[in-house]
């Protein structure tokens, strides 16, 4: 009974900020409830048994995006007003909406409440696939592909933005924030290890330790920290295409030497040898989207060099 | 994970209590962050709240769980206490700079 009044709350309470976000007139209010939205959408994911997306919704989507909508709006102007649209304009994307919304609960009404054959499915193969998580099994084994080509929309995402984003102007210069970054900083690291080495037996794996990894890139990085994490420098895009680069190699290396199965599966790794794959795979790639999501919030514009070697003097001037 | 660990009658009134009283903390601390005039105030009663209202109810749950869990538990209060007062601070610093400006 009490569960089920903290569920309806819990309901309640997305659906409100959902609307209040979208309706509210300042950005800034719209971001911080947007924030809000995110922390108790992933407490609606733990609630749902579904840790690994809590976790992934923590990081990603309360902590990541509310830092990107803040840096995005922080390029405009604090206080940008939503841009006016006239009544015509405001049809056709309301129209697309109405008609995916429809469609997104019809769907919803034909799910099935019994779970499909698929968990039963990987229930069986999973003492093939090198963990114990059914979940990193699915993501990094069975279905790689999907977490291949999400590595490569993270990327083109950062490319698109470096090509379209104003420089961010950085004020303040603030003592106390940056030895509190720089104290996180270990914590950070050795939390994102953490959840990167349990993705095989437990909840978590690449994508939140990279989020994680980025959230305190990104605190270091706006106190003025780690000044070598620029676009311009070429061992950092490098490390933003690490995560595919490596995933690529082991999958052409795993399909060129086919050490047991007789026929080589492209994007599929030979039993022996799956966790430490998985393993490899999943640190660069937790390095790299850590490395990207840093960049799509920090990220400077690709065709203004200028703007590293104006804040370099700046820096110079007070140190 | 294991929450029916048999709690004797002192320790259930004893978690009870300091439930209680953390979430007296946490409703003070919004009710004061709606109502109190400016924001060096508002700072001071969410932090409060934050603070001394996340530890009560940390330590009334502390009864239910193993001692790792309340290790962790113990780390996440720790954490949210100091970037609750270092994010109190920083806020407060950008008031007075705001004001100062005019």
């Amino acid at each position: 009974m009490s569960l089920l009044l903290f569920d309806a709350m819990l309901c309640a309470l997305l659906l409100m900020l959902a609307l209040s976000s979208m309706l509210s007139r300042q950005l800034v209010d719209a971001i911080i409830l947007y924030i809000a939205f995110g922390l108790l959408m992933a407490l609606a994911w733990a609630r749902l048994a579904a840790p690994d997306l809590a976790l992934a919704e923590a990081a990603i989507g309360a902590g990541l995006t509310g830092a990107l909508c803040f840096t995005a709006l922080a390029r405009q102007g604090l206080h940008a007003a939503g841009p006016k649209l006239s009544r015509q304009q405001r049809f056709w994307p309301g129209l697309f909406v109405l008609i995916m919304l429809t469609g997104l609960l019809l769907s919803l009404l034909q799910l099935q409440v019994q779970s499909g054959p698929l968990p039963a499915a990987v229930a069986t193969q999973l003492d093939n696939s090198g963990v114990s998580h059914p979940v990193t099994a699915v993501l990094l084994n069975f279905r790689s592909w999907d977490t291949f080509m999400e590595l490569v929309v993270l990327l083109s995402a950062l490319l698109g933005t470096l090509k379209v984003t104003p420089p961010l102007t950085q004020r303040g210069n603030w003592a106390l924030s940056r030895s509190w970054s720089q104290l996180l900083a270990p914590i950070v690291i050795f939390l994102a290890g953490y959840v990167l080495w349990a993705g095989a037996s437990q909840p978590g794996g690449a994508f939140q330790a990279g989020a994680l990894l980025a959230a305190g890139a990104v605190v270091l990085r706006l106190n003025k920290q780690l000044n070598w994490l620029h676009w311009q420098n070429g061992w950092v895009r490098l490390l933003t295409v690490i995560g595919l680069l490596v995933f690529s190699l082991v999958a052409i290396v795993a399909w060129l030497l086919p050490v047991i199965p007789a026929k080589p599966v492209w994007l599929g790794w030979p039993p022996a040898v799956a966790g430490a794959i998985i393993l490899l795979i999943e640190t660069f790639a937790s390095i790299a989207i850590g490395i990207t999501l840093t960049l799509l919030v920090v990220a400077e514009p690709a065709n203004h060099p200028a703007v590293i070697t104006h804040q370099r003097t700046e820096e110079g001037a007070h140190g | 994970m294991n929450p029916t660990i048999e709690l004797t009658q002192i320790g259930s009134i004893i978690s009870t209590l300091l439930l209680i009283t953390g979430l007296i903390f946490f409703v003070a601390g919004s009710v004061g962050m709606l109502r109190f005039p400016d924001s060096f105030s508002r700072l001071h009663a969410v932090t409060k709240a934050d603070s001394l209202g996340l530890g009560s109810v940390i330590a009334g749950l502390m009864f239910y769980c193993n001692w790792w869990q309340n290790v962790l538990m113990l780390f996440t209060w720790l954490l949210v206490l100091a970037s609750g007062a270092v994010s109190c601070q920083l806020l407060a610093r950008f008031c007075k700079a705001a004001e100062k400006q005019g």
